[in-house]
């Protein structure tokens, strides 16, 4: 998987609370959802990304609630791809399951700042800031987890029948 | 290769002979559950999956709590869609408006998660039932998806912090206290990840509410799930509530774990957490003078009878202070007509409080006690997030009922000992 575009940034435990809000949880529309995401924490998060963009996180990133509607808000805003120093683990299984792609790294997390151009290849696990020409390495999926990547979230994987 | 007790659940579950940390496994479900806020995602993705019946009619359980009595037309719809699923699924435990309570609260009470289950939920406080010696944790509504239409989830194997707690809790200090002083100690991601195993003299001296306080919130600290070991405390609720045989798991003598910690009770007081995360924690007498607007007593953490009975014991006889809304839930129809019996209701309401049919409304900003900007309220909640229960300026402070009850009495925050005097 490739990806390029500006980072937006984001400190330490970043909640799914903040990252939508639960008074919008009386619905499940991708779309109305992302038109609320981050806007506790950011309100100018939408005026400030395109789609393909990069968020970047610190520790913890996702901790709280188990509501799927946060990493499918973030997914739904066009970001891209969502780099951390480390994700709280119901968020972590969200993506993975939902199909938003995520990884975690902290030195790209410490090092990338909000408005750099970042591109990542996660198939190579290289994530590099074109702004300052620094690269950074991640860590592959175990096979297990990059099966459900590949088929596009847990409901392509039990489609076509990857696990059961 | 010695296992912990976390471990030996999902071992069994997952027909292997034995597991290791960071092992990725196909497990075997006892229960899967949702709520009206993850269910009707759940519900979309399995009918994406293409799948037509759930695996297991009698282990899916949805519970309607999170905006029940419907607060707007679009939470009424999701819940119809809910029934509508439940209803054409011919599910055994669906529990809607008049049945229901919050489902952590419910789900234990009701036998529906026994001692030795392996159970997820579409919720992040399904970590509760770890109380019963049983393996909990929460998912996403996609993995909810996959539960009920397989009865099974892929775990990654967790490693384990270990707890060992010995005395006994002074008089006004509780579960709620413990978990708070915990997550203060190690942090919200302190447990990230893994498991966090409960043993020693003091854990067997705490009461199955306290258990089910403390592992609710080990998600707080990050953890894949908490859970106590298995004693005669459990034993006996399980004859009470247990529909099912149990099975009974130990940890392996020599299980390795990541950490180990010690807690003498004896030494713990009221711990608050202050904005914005649960780990702000300060002990009673750390906390100064703050001024407060609201008080909330319930939730999936702190709406059990114990819990009210520790706050009737402040409230009764007394008022709620000048400026300061009380709003007590009760957290299922049960606990509420115990309360009833007890004769709670009518002390809270004359205490000035008001008190909610159950649902999990204020906790996670629903309604039923929404903040306004610059308002301050204890909460006997599990999260204290920016906005968690209202405006962004607002501010929640985490306590144990029996400190919330005495803050609403004397209008700041405040010990019940204080109150007691």
């Amino acid at each position: 998987m490739k990806c390029k575009g500006k980072a937006v940034k984001y400190g330490d435990n970043v909640d799914t609370d903040v990252i939508i809000p639960a008074r919008y949880l009386n619905t499940s529309d991708p779309r109305e959802l992302a038109a609320h995401c981050m806007e506790d924490i950011d309100k100018s998060f939408h005026s400030k990304i395109a789609e393909g963009d990069i968020m970047v996180g610190g520790e913890n990133f996702g901790c709280g609630s188990s509501r799927e509607h946060a990493p499918i808000a973030i997914k739904a805003s066009g970001i891209s791809l969502v780099i951390a120093k480390s994700f709280a683990r119901i968020f972590y299984r969200n993506a993975i399951n939902i199909g938003l792609a995520i990884v975690e790294c902290s030195e790209a997390a410490q090092a990338i700042e909000e408005g750099h151009e970042v591109s990542a290849d996660l198939d190579e696990g290289v994530i590099t800031d074109l702004t300052t020409g620094k690269s950074f390495k991640t860590e592959p999926f175990p096979a297990f987890i990059q099966n459900i990547i590949s088929a596009g979230g847990l409901v392509n994987a039990a489609k076509s029948g990857i696990i059961a | 290769m010695p296992m912990t007790m976390s471990q030996k659940i999902l071992a069994a579950h997952a027909g292997l002979e034995s597991v290791e940390a960071g092992q990725l496994i196909l497990c075997k479900l006892d229960r899967i559950h949702g709520n009206d806020i993850t269910s009707p995602v759940a519900i979309r993705e399995f009918k994406k999956m293409g799948f037509e019946k759930v695996a297991n009619p009698q282990n899916v359980t949805l519970i309607m709590d999170h905006f029940v009595p419907n607060k707007d037309i679009k939470a009424a719809q999701q819940c119809k869609c809910c029934r509508e699923f439940a209803n054409e699924q011919e599910l055994e435990s669906f529990y809607d408006v008049g049945r229901m309570g919050i489902e952590h609260a419910l789900i234990p009470e009701e036998g529906l998660v026994v001692t030795g289950d392996v159970a997820i939920g579409a919720d992040s406080h399904t970590c509760t039932y770890g109380a019963l010696g049983a393996f909990s944790t929460g998912v996403g509504s996609t993995d909810m998806a996959f539960g009920m239409a397989t009865g099974k989830a892929w775990f990654k194997v967790p490693s384990a912090l270990k707890f060992v707690l010995t005395g006994a809790l002074p008089k006004y200090v509780s579960g709620k206290d413990l978990i708070l002083h915990i997550i203060g100690m190690i942090g919200v991601d302190g447990a990230r990840y893994k498991s966090m195993e409960f043993t020693g003299p003091g854990a067997h001296s705490l009461s199955m509410p306290d258990r089910l306080t403390v592992c609710n919130m080990a998600i707080e600290a990050g953890a894949k799930n908490g859970i106590f070991e298995v004693d005669d405390v459990t034993l006996a609720y399980e004859k009470e509530h247990a529909k099912r045989e149990i099975r009974v798991f130990k940890a392996d003598e020599d299980a390795e774990y990541d950490a180990v910690y010690e807690i003498d009770l004896s030494k713990l007081r009221p711990t608050v957490a202050f904005p914005h995360l649960p780990e702000n924690t300060k002990t009673i007498d750390e906390c100064g003078d703050v001024k407060i607007d609201q008080v909330v007593i319930g939730s999936c953490t702190n709406g059990l009878f114990k819990d009210m009975h520790d706050a009737d014991e402040i409230l009764k006889g007394r008022k709620v202070a000048k400026n300061v809304r009380a709003i007590i839930i009760p957290a299922t129809q049960d606990i509420y007509l115990k309360c009833l019996e007890a004769g709670f209701i009518r002390d809270f309401i004359e205490a000035g409080c008001v008190v909610s049919t159950p649902t999990c409304g204020p906790c996670l900003g629903g309604y039923m006690g929404i903040l306004a900007e610059g308002e301050r309220c204890v909460s006997t909640t599990n999260r204290n997030f920016v906005g968690r229960m209202g405006h962004v300026q607002s501010e929640v402070y985490l306590a144990s009922p029996a400190t919330a009850a005495a803050s609403a009495v004397l209008g700041r925050i405040a010990s019940a000992q204080e109150v007691m005097r």
